[in-house]
């Protein structure tokens, strides 16, 4: 009887199993990549209709987060500033700048300057600034160097693994109150960092959520 | 066998090259991986969040405009001296309401606040010579004129409530209550200004090197 198979083909189921595989590693390796909030959103920063620089603002003329981000400490919602927050200063520096011109219209008409959302968690998610903001988590842990942002950009992948690292161990992460909005400092500046954490968790009896309905109401 | 790997590692080249890496800056939207119209997720639940958009109004926000005459929560309703800081229409207190305790808490808070809300332009000795005067903010005044010197309590905390010419008003950014905590401190920026090697304590004299 002739051979229909070459003797090679005894190793084919191998190959085959090896080759599925490979190709369902490749296939695991490209969607824990790419199908993550680390692909999906980090990056992203739109186009404002006001080219506001937080690096210019915060950065260079140090105004403080709150100036303009004042509810951030008293309610779970940081809003965006009101048109005249921007008045206060720019009715003199810079009043005719046609790059301003979107937010004259808005203060004359009542009608607000339409940003771009950037960050948003899902709906089905509960978040609070103001419990971190005086709990001693800074901005920087959440949102990156927003002092040295030209536009704002999705630093952080605020997915729910982020979230929890620090739920688990807030400790290394946590910093006086008066540094909340110093988003340079890192806690290698202070000395005993770790002691003053303890002690400062011990005070506030701080214990972030871990179970399901902390976050999901 | 061989060409099923080519491809394979052509697949990845082109996945690559369409999708690019993470954390690159982009300007589109974030991707959703099962997008919410197709699977729904409760990912955008019908509910109306702060400072978003909505269909239903003419002016399409979900915030609403404060009708004439509303009192927020948290406002001093009962106490109108403490809420305008008048006696009478026109007529500025002088002092502090009988609300409001001074100690060291509503100092730090006062400092904290005015840190915060006026520093950039009066600058954090109450000088005038905030940041923005490098950049065409015209006319900030000093706390330490002797017109502000003689101002009544009163007239600041309506100064900082309603704003004053060209200074916008900060109501929306201070409680009353914060609002007098700033007074507060304005007073104790202009007490510092006056001060002298008489007004240290005995105990402190050394650590500051003066005998
Ligand atoms: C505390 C004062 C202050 C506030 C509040 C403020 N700005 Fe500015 N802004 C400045 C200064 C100072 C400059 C720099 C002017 C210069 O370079 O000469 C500036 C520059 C700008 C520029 C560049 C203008 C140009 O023509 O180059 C834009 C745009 C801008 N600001 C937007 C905003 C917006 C939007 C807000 C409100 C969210 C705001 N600013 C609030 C002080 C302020
Ligand atoms: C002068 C006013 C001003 C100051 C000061 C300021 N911001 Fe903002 N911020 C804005 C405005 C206006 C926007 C909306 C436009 C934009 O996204 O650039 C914004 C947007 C943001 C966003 C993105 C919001 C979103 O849509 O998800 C974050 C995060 C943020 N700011 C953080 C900060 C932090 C942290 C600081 C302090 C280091 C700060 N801001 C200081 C005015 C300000
Ligand atoms: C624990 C993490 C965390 C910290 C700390 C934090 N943020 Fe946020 N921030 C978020 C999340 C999550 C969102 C999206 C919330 C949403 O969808 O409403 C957000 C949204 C925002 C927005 C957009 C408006 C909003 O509330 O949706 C602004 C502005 C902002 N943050 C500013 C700040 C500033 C300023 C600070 C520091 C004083 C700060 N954030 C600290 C996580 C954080
Ligand atoms: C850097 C640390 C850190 C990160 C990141 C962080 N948290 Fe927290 N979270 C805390 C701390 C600290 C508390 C305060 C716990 C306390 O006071 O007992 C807290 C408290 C909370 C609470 C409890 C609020 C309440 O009213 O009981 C919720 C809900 C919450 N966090 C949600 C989130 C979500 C959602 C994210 C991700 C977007 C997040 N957190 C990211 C540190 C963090
Ligand atoms: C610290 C806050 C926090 C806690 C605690 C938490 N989650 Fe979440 N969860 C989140 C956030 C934030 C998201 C949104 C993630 C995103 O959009 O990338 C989320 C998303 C989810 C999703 C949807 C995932 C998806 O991609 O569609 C499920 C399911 C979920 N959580 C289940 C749970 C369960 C079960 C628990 C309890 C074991 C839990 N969560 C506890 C913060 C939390
Ligand atoms: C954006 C810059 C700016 C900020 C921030 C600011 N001011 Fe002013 N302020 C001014 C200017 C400009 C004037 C001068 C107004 C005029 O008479 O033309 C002024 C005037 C005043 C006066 C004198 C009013 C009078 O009767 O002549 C007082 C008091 C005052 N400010 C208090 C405050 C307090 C308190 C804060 C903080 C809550 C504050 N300001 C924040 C710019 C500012």
């Amino acid at each position: 009887m002739s051979q229909l198979f070459p003797k090679s083909a005894n190793k084919l189921p191998l190959q085959i199993i090896i080759f599925l595989i490979v190709f369902a590693a490749v296939v695991t390796a490209a969607t824990t990549y790419y199908a993550t909030p680390e692909y999906t959103r980090v990056g992203y920063a739109p186009v404002q209709p006001v080219p506001f620089s937080h690096a210019l603002h915060n950065g260079q003329l140090g105004i403080n987060c709150r100036y303009c981000h004042s509810n951030v400490e008293k309610t779970g919602f940081a809003n965006i500033p009101t048109s005249q927050t921007c008045m206060n200063c720019h009715n003199q520096i810079k009043a005719d700048s046609p790059l301003l011109a979107p937010v004259r219209a808005s203060y004359e008409s009542g009608n607000p300057v339409p940003w771009i959302q950037i960050h948003q968690v899902p709906d089905y998610v509960y978040f609070n600034h103001s419990v971190h903001i005086n709990r001693g988590v800074s901005c920087v842990e959440c949102h990156g160097q927003v002092n040295e942002m030209e536009t704002v950009r999705h630093e952080k992948s605020l997915s729910m693994g982020f979230c929890l690292d620090c739920h688990r161990d807030p400790a290394p992460r946590l910093r006086p109150l008066d540094k909340i909005t110093d988003l340079n400092w890192t806690p290698a500046q202070m000395a005993e960092h770790d002691k003053w954490a303890a002690d400062f968790i011990a005070r506030n009896k701080i214990a972030p959520p871990q179970s399901c309905t902390g976050c999901h109401r | 066998m061989r060409y099923a790997y080519i491809i394979l590692a052509l697949l990845c080249v082109v996945l690559v090259t369409l999708l690019g890496f993470r954390g690159a800056t982009s300007t589109n939207p974030p991707r959703q991986v099962f997008p919410d119209d197709v699977f729904p997720q409760m990912t955008n639940q019908d509910k109306y969040l702060p400072q978003s958009a909505s269909p239903f109004f003419a002016d399409g926000r979900s915030d609403r405009p404060v009708p004439a005459g509303a009192v927020a929560r948290g406002t001093p309703v009962d106490d109108d001296i403490l809420a305008t800081g008048q006696t009478a229409p026109g007529q500025f207190l002088h002092g502090f309401p009988a609300g409001i305790v001074i100690d060291a808490g509503l100092l730090a808070r006062g400092r904290n606040r005015y840190n915060i809300y006026c520093q950039p332009c009066h600058g954090a000795l109450g000088d005038g010579n905030g940041i923005t005067k490098h950049y065409g903010m015209g006319a900030t005044p000093s706390y330490h004129d002797d017109r502000f010197r003689q101002m009544p309590e009163g007239e600041i905390f309506n100064t900082i409530t309603h704003g004053k010419s060209t200074m916008l008003s900060y109501a929306d950014k201070l409680t009353p209550h914060d609002r007098w905590a700033v007074v507060a401190y304005v007073r104790a920026l202009q007490r510092a200004e006056q001060g002298s090697v008489n007004d240290v304590p005995a105990a402190h004299k050394t650590d500051l090197g003066l005998k």
